[in-house]
């Protein structure tokens, strides 16, 4: 019985795979993420962390405000410490953030969406007031008032989109749970004696995780870019800088009037090609999971 | 929503008085008074009742930063960002809209092409980037126009002058914000379009032989509009919040400046006003949009 179910799984994985690969704008996608996923994995290995810390970047005589021609590859900030070296590092906090926040996300959601879509009744109607209600609260003003009471952290900043952001997942994971249930093979799980546990698990969420997976996907570069807001707004954690901060520290250096755009430049198209890899991603298996989408994206 | 604000707030910041304190020697006895003074010495729900209270009255307390009335601080720079929104949505809105009608109209064509990717990319860029992008680009390097703030410094100008101005400070953070908000218009009045392009009734409207023109503005825009108006009517209601990080990178001196310098203090009266006010027009252009649809669209059953 569980091999068939692995067989049939494995056959479905290598479907979606081959749907995807023959989509031109997802392979982008993944090879761009991959670049930049190695860059962040590999950041210790490519330059030391110690050349975030200011204390060391003079010691080591760097310039102040080197121009990428007079300090490869890509200049010094105002406190001389390399901008490639907040470039890798960056990376690491932006796509982690990132991730973890939509993991967050999803977490919450799904669990309010399939409790909701499931149970149906007075617990759904419940659950549905308390995520509508949430869902007119302004994403970003809440997260801003969030992370400024909670403290600066990467953690809470995670914790803080998860938290402003998860109602539109709860919503989208209800609808699609409500149209499974109604599907065949839920009744006759049930009538095999079933448990809902049981049927949640091996019926329920497979055939919603497509859908989850490929919203997941869209909704990392939504929690990039809060993340660089927030950063941006002085909420990141100077410690640990991300691509956000990295922006925040050039702005507020005055790189901007000193058109050190060394400084600024490299850290917003970061952001911008991994929000892009994402999104070409998402929609790519948005459209597998969904075919009748097509061509009208 | 008043309720959560309140609780929200009272989570961690249990003693107020304790930040207007920081770093100052102040006598127990008048620390205790003012307690008593602020109500600070009452139990939470008495707290709460007071709070329901000074907030329908508008008295939203006093920012630590400022010392003034938080409720005429933001009245103060209201008008800065109702200028500033309202000007960058009303232009994100025609161009962003005309350029998903032709990337539908013209589908698959190189215009579509280009409108698509180019609203993909701004769509995917941090506002405030391309803000400071645009700054560098036209303040610092070609020297156009002014690096920040809403007025020249040091002079006073009158009538036409001050007109200009005023405009010419305008026009980098509403050209940062309308690219912003251009691709979310062009991508629904394009999806939307096309969805609209294949139904019958068109068919039959290129059957009597109508001009393309025609078909296109009399038939197929009216009915593709709709989620396009919905979708103006919703972010009316971030006409307010909508540019925290912009109005901070040009120094307009409109909420979103209030809040990113309230962050710093962090200022909480001001930062729970302002979250105050900005939930509450979100909210109220939700229900607008909604009775806007129903208005709208009579295929729409009240549910």
């Amino acid at each position: 019985m569980t091999s068939l179910t692995r067989k049939r799984r494995k056959a479905a994985a290598r479907r979606i795979w081959s749907q995807f690969r023959s989509s031109k704008q997802g392979m982008a996608g993944l090879v761009i993420l991959l670049v930049f996923a190695s860059l962040a994995l590999a950041a210790p290995l490519i330059v030391d962390q110690s050349a975030l810390n200011p204390v060391v970047a003079r010691a080591e005589g760097n310039p102040q405000w080197a121009s990428p021609g007079e300090f490869a590859p890509l200049g010094t900030d105002h406190l001389r410490r390399s901008v490639w070296a907040q470039f890798v590092w960056g990376s690491r906090v932006s796509l982690f953030v990132g991730v973890a926040a939509t993991a967050v996300t999803m977490a919450i959601g799904a669990t309010i969406g399939i409790i909701a879509g499931f149970r149906g009744g007075r617990v759904d109607a419940l659950l549905m007031r308390f995520t509508e209600w949430f869902l007119v609260i302004p994403f970003l003003p809440l997260a801003i008032v969030l992370a400024s009471i909670l403290g600066r952290s990467m953690w809470n900043i995670i914790l803080v989109i998860g938290i402003s952001s998860w109602p539109w997942m709860a919503r989208l994971i209800r609808s699609q749970v409500l149209t499974v249930k109604q599907r065949l093979f839920v009744d006759r799980s049930r009538s095999l004696g079933a448990s809902n546990r049981h049927i949640i698990a091996r019926h329920i969420l497979p055939n919603v995780s497509g859908l989850i997976l490929a919203n997941a996907t869209l909704a990392i570069p939504i929690s990039i870019l809060a993340e660089t807001s927030l950063s941006f707004l002085g909420l990141g954690n100077p410690r640990n800088p991300s691509w956000g901060k990295t922006l925040e520290e050039a702005f507020t250096s005055g790189a901007m009037t000193r058109n050190a755009w060394w400084y600024f430049v490299p850290a917003g198209v970061g952001i911008l090609i991994v929000v892009l890899a994402f999104t070409m991603i998402g929609r790519t298996l948005e459209e597998i999971a969904d075919p009748k989408l097509g061509g009208r994206r | 929503m008043v309720c959560f604000n309140f609780f929200l707030f009272r989570i961690v910041q249990t003693d107020p008085l304790a930040h207007m304190f920081r770093g100052r020697n102040i006598p127990r006895e008048l620390q205790e008074n003012l307690r008593a003074a602020f109500g600070l010495d009452q139990p939470l729900f008495t707290q709460f009742l007071y709070y329901l209270r000074e907030t329908f009255t508008l008295n939203l307390g006093v920012s630590y930063h400022s010392r003034q009335p938080v409720w005429s601080e933001i009245m103060a720079r209201l008008p800065a960002t109702l200028a500033l929104l309202g000007s960058s949505a009303l232009l994100a809105g025609i161009f962003g809209t005309m350029g998903g009608i032709v990337a539908a109209w013209r589908r698959n064509t190189w215009k579509d092409r280009f409108i698509t990717s180019g609203t993909m990319v701004f769509y995917s860029l941090p506002d405030f980037w391309l803000g400071m992008l645009l700054l560098v680009g036209f303040s610092v390097v070609l020297g156009w126009l002014p690096i920040g703030g809403m007025g020249t410094i040091g002079v006073t100008l009158t009538g036409l002058p001050a007109v200009l101005d005023y405009l010419k400070h305008l026009t980098l953070p509403a050209m940062t914000l309308t690219i912003a908000y251009l691709g979310e218009y062009a991508l629904v009045t394009r999806s939307s379009l096309l969805e609209v392009m294949s139904e019958d009734y068109l068919t039959v409207a290129r059957a009597k032989g109508l001009r393309d023109r025609v078909v296109r503005n009399r038939h197929a825009l009216p009915n593709a509009l709709l989620p396009v108006v919905t979708l103006a009517a919703l972010n009316l209601g971030f006409i307010l919040s909508g540019a925290i990080a912009v109005e901070a990178v040009f120094s307009w001196p409109g909420l979103g400046q209030a809040t990113a310098q309230a962050i710093r203090g962090p200022d909480f009266p001001m930062l729970q006003g302002l979250f105050l006010l900005f939930s509450a027009s979100v909210i109220l252009f939700n229900l607008f949009a909604d009775v806007l649809y129903l208005y709208l669209d009579p295929r729409v059953e009240e549910v």
